[in-house]
Order: C-alpha cells, then structure tokens, then sequence
C-alpha cells in the first residue's frame, strides 16, 4: 500500500509542479493585465493629474543618467557589425554594401533589442528595486493610506518617462551606432566614410528606421509595465525585493523577444 | 464610531483571523494587544481598507468600508491618519517633504499654510531643525515622531497607530505615548493603538481588545482587564514574553 502511494505520488508530482508554474504564470499574466487596465484608466483625459515635475525628475533618470552608456554600447555594436561584415565585404570586394548592411540590421534589429535590453538591465531592475522597497517597507499602503492612488502617483510617471526615453535613446543609439560603423569602416577596413553614408542613404529605407522605432516604443511599454508589476507585487522583504528584480528582468528580456518576433512577423 | 463585523481572513488557506466583532466609540482609544503574529497590524489595515477581508464588514460612521468606490474610500481616507510599524516615511521625500506630503496633495493648502503647519508639526514633535533631512539620516525614535507628525498634520478625526513604541528605548516611548494623549485629549480622536508596552498603553487607552492566534479573546474596559482571569490575557497584561506566552 506504502509503495504504491509513493509511486502515486511520484507519478503526480510533475503535474503538480507543472501546474503550479502554470498557475503562477496565469497569476503574473492577470495582473499585468489589470495593471495595463489600471495605467490605461488613469491615461483618461478626465483622469488627467499628472505631476508634471515628477515626470521630468523620471525622464532624467532614466533618459539622461542611461545616455552614456547607450552611447559607449552602440558605438562598439556599430563597429563589431562592421567588422563582422569586413571579411565578407573584401571577399566580395562589395565596400559599396558595408553601409546598407550594418545600417538595415542596426536600424531595424540591432540598435533597439540592445538597447531594449540595456535599459531593461538598468532602469527596470531600478524601477523593480525601488517600488518593490518601497512595498516591503509599507510607502505603498502609506500612499494608500493617504488616499493617493500609488499607480497614478508611482506608476504613471516612470510609464511615461520610460516610453519616451526608451524611443529618444533607440533614435541616439542608432545614430552613434552608424557613427560608430563609420569610424570603423575608416579606420580599420579602409572603406571611406563618405562611401558608408552613401551606402546607408542609396539601400537603407525609411521603413527600416520606421521598424526599430516603433519596436523601440514597444520595448519601452512592456519594460515599464513588467519592471512596476514586479515592484508593486513583491513580498518578503529584502530577499522578495531581490526575487522582483531578477523576474522583472527575466520578464523584460522574453517580453523584448516575443514582441520583436511578434513585430518582424507582421511586417514579414 | 468604528464597528468591525465578522471579520475573517485567509492567508495560504490558513484563517489568521477568525470572526472578530468589535465597536470602537466615537473619541475612544481602543488598544489592540496580543502577542506577535496574532493579526493585529493586519486587523487595522482591514479596518481602514487596506486589506481585503473573505468575510465580514467594517463600518466607519454606518459606511461599508469595503463597499465604497475608489473614490469614495479616497474621500474617507482623508478622515483617517495612520501610523505604520515600520514608519513608511518616502524616502525620496525629506523630513519637511514628508510631513507636507498629505497636505500638498489636498490640494487645499497654499504653500505659505504648508509651511507654517509643517514647522508647527516639528514643534510639536520636538525635532524644530530636521525639515531638510532625510529619513536614511534619522534615528528610529525620530522616524516614528515625523511618521506621527505626516500621520496627524491633516488633523483626521480617526487615528491609527501601529506599534507606535516598537523598538524604541523608554524615554523615547514616553515620548511617543504622551503626543497620543495628547491627540486624545486635544482633539478628542478616535483611535486604535497596537502596541507590545503595556505600561506605556495603560495609561492612554480607554478599552483593550486582546487578539491571540487570529481570535478575539477579551474586548473591554481597563477594569475589566485586570479582573479577567483568561490565562493568556492574564499573562500578557502582566507583561509575559511571546515565548512564555507559548505562542
């Protein structure tokens, strides 16, 4: 009877764990979505209360304190997708395609997946960080207490400040990523700079621009949804605030994936 | 007048509190007492709908608490101040900041007014020079004072304290415990205090409600109290440790 108890219950415990990350799953899924339900509402024009120099202090934070290192990455990927395509282009003797090549792949794919997941490393494990801190040490049902609602004071900013400059830091990183590739090709292959540009500006289209900005604002909402999810979700102090980071970046980078599988599949 | 009906609360399947009634009169200071992890801080989140409950009521003035709209619990908030464990200060905000906070977003106030309350409020808590710090640069008794100057600056009728003393040495709490009698007798507050120091709380609560495992074993008047012969109210009145309590 033991036995077969226990055989039982190794034969069930898989569809346990399944069915608990499963439902763990549906639990997170939910309340992204009643979070999303939560943001749209308070983004109602009859809802309209915005705080405006919050808005600003968090377009500063993670806009402006995020340039110099979006700057140094897509210099450096502008020159590794150069190189990377140097062999090919003395083999084919094609300099005059180096330009299209890294332009199309930074503009539409490179530029903003990296810098997708740079500011997902950055500002939303911060933003997890700090409202999952926040929560833990009771600021949240504090605000509640004083009958503020923490998604239109909390949220809502970092929403918008992360959407905005999310977009602002794709457009910089793609320019100096093409600068980058510039220099590069100059330099290090010996293709003339003016040969780059004029191959960017014959073969790259303005859809291809188009595709990486429209991911990039995507990119930007679904690291702002996920990065205030998990911070206003998190339980267990110091050790849940770390749990939260690491699913709101976990979070982040699959959400950036999907989307641009999503994106590239629609404009296939 | 707070009445609380019927409450019960789940966590993980497990009831942590099971079927509490309770009338708090208007200008009355209830005291919630019972050793830790009996569900007194989760009891006054409840009451000032913070927290959910599975069942049962709680009615402020004859209003549902959890039946009101977003908007109209926000207008009922206005009329609660509370004071939280951990002193929930924003630590983005400093000492001045934090104090002007629910003024501020009143949005009744003009800044001259704000300015004036928030030093009269630091007066009043004895801390006059501490408006431009930062809660990372105060001690824990000076957190509390500032969490129960934010809590009180909007003067709501109804207060909440939880564990005011906690972690706090004596002559900070006696500190702490005469700005509640103070509330009381200044203002005429209704209000609940959680607190672990039965000496402190003796002398500022009218009624006392002890709460043990999620239940409530003793709701009533000091008298009353010492007069109960409920072991484990006995014990804690006497001032027994959670571990000689056997919880």
């Amino acid at each position: 009877m033991g036995s077969m108890h226990r055989l039982a219950s190794k034969i069930q415990r898989p569809f346990h764990l399944l069915g608990s990350r499963l439902m763990e799953w549906a639990h997170h899924i939910g309340g992204l979505v009643l979070l999303i339900w939560h943001i749209f509402l308070c983004l109602m024009p009859w809802n309209w209360d915005f705080d405006g120099p919050e808005i600003w202090r968090n377009m500063y934070r993670v806009g402006v304190q995020s340039f110099p290192i979006v700057v140094v990455t897509a210099i450096l990927v502008g020159a590794i997708m150069v190189i990377q395509s140097g062999l090919y282009i003395e083999q084919y003797q094609a300099h005059g395609l180096l330009g299209w090549g890294a332009g199309y792949s930074i503009l539409r794919e490179v530029g903003p997946i990296l810098i997708g997941l740079m500011f997902s490393g950055r500002v939303g494990a911060n933003n997890t960080a700090e409202l999952g801190t926040m929560k833990v040490t009771d600021q949240i049902d504090a605000l509640r207490a004083l009958a503020i609602d923490p998604v239109a004071y909390l949220v809502i900013p970092r929403f918008l400040a992360m959407i905005v400059m999310m977009f602002l830091l794709v457009v910089v990183g793609n320019f100096t990523a093409l600068v980058g590739g510039a220099i590069t090709s100059q330099y290090l292959l010996g293709v003339d700079m003016m040969l780059f540009y004029q191959s960017i500006i014959s073969y790259v289209l303005l859809d291809d621009l188009w595709h990486g900005l429209i991911k990039s604002v995507c990119f930007g909402f679904a690291i702002a949804v996920i990065s205030c999810y998990f911070g206003l979700s998190t339980r267990g102090g110091a050790v849940g605030v770390g749990r939260s980071v690491n699913a709101s970046v976990v979070g982040s980078a699959i959400a950036i994936f999907v989307i641009d599988f999503v994106i590239v599949y629609l404009a296939s | 007048m707070i009445r609380v009906e019927n409450i019960t609360k789940f966590h993980q399947g497990r009831p942590v509190l099971q079927d509490i009634s309770l009338t708090i009169g208007e200008g009355t200071n209830l005291g919630l007492i019972g050793p830790g992890g009996s569900g007194k801080s989760l009891l006054l989140k409840i009451i000032c709908g913070l927290v959910t409950p599975e069942e049962g009521k709680v009615f402020i003035d004859d209003i549902d608490v959890h039946q009101l709209s977003v908007q109209e619990l926000a207008d009922l908030r206005f009329r609660i101040g509370m004071l939280f464990q951990n002193y929930a200060l924003f630590d983005f905000m400093n000492v001045g900041e934090n104090i002007a906070f629910p003024l501020r977003q009143a949005g009744t106030y003009s800044e001259a007014e704000i300015a004036k309350l928030v030093k009269e409020a630091l007066i009043d808590i004895s801390l006059p020079n501490i408006a431009h710090l930062f809660p990372n640069e105060l001690s824990g008794g000076m957190k509390k004072r500032v969490s129960f100057a934010r809590a009180v600056i909007r003067q709501p009728p109804i207060l909440f304290y939880d564990d005011p003393t906690a972690g706090l040495d004596p002559v900070t709490s006696s500190k702490i415990f005469i700005l509640l009698q103070k509330m009381k007798e200044e203002r005429g507050v209704t209000s609940v205090t959680i607190s672990h120091d039965i000496e402190g709380i003796k002398g500022i609560c009218d009624r006392f409600a002890l709460i043990d495992e999620g239940k409530l074993v003793f709701n009533g008047t000091p008298e009353e109290i010492e007069a109960c012969h409920i072991p484990v109210v006995e014990k804690f009145w006497q001032g027994y440790s959670d571990d000689e309590l056997g919880t």
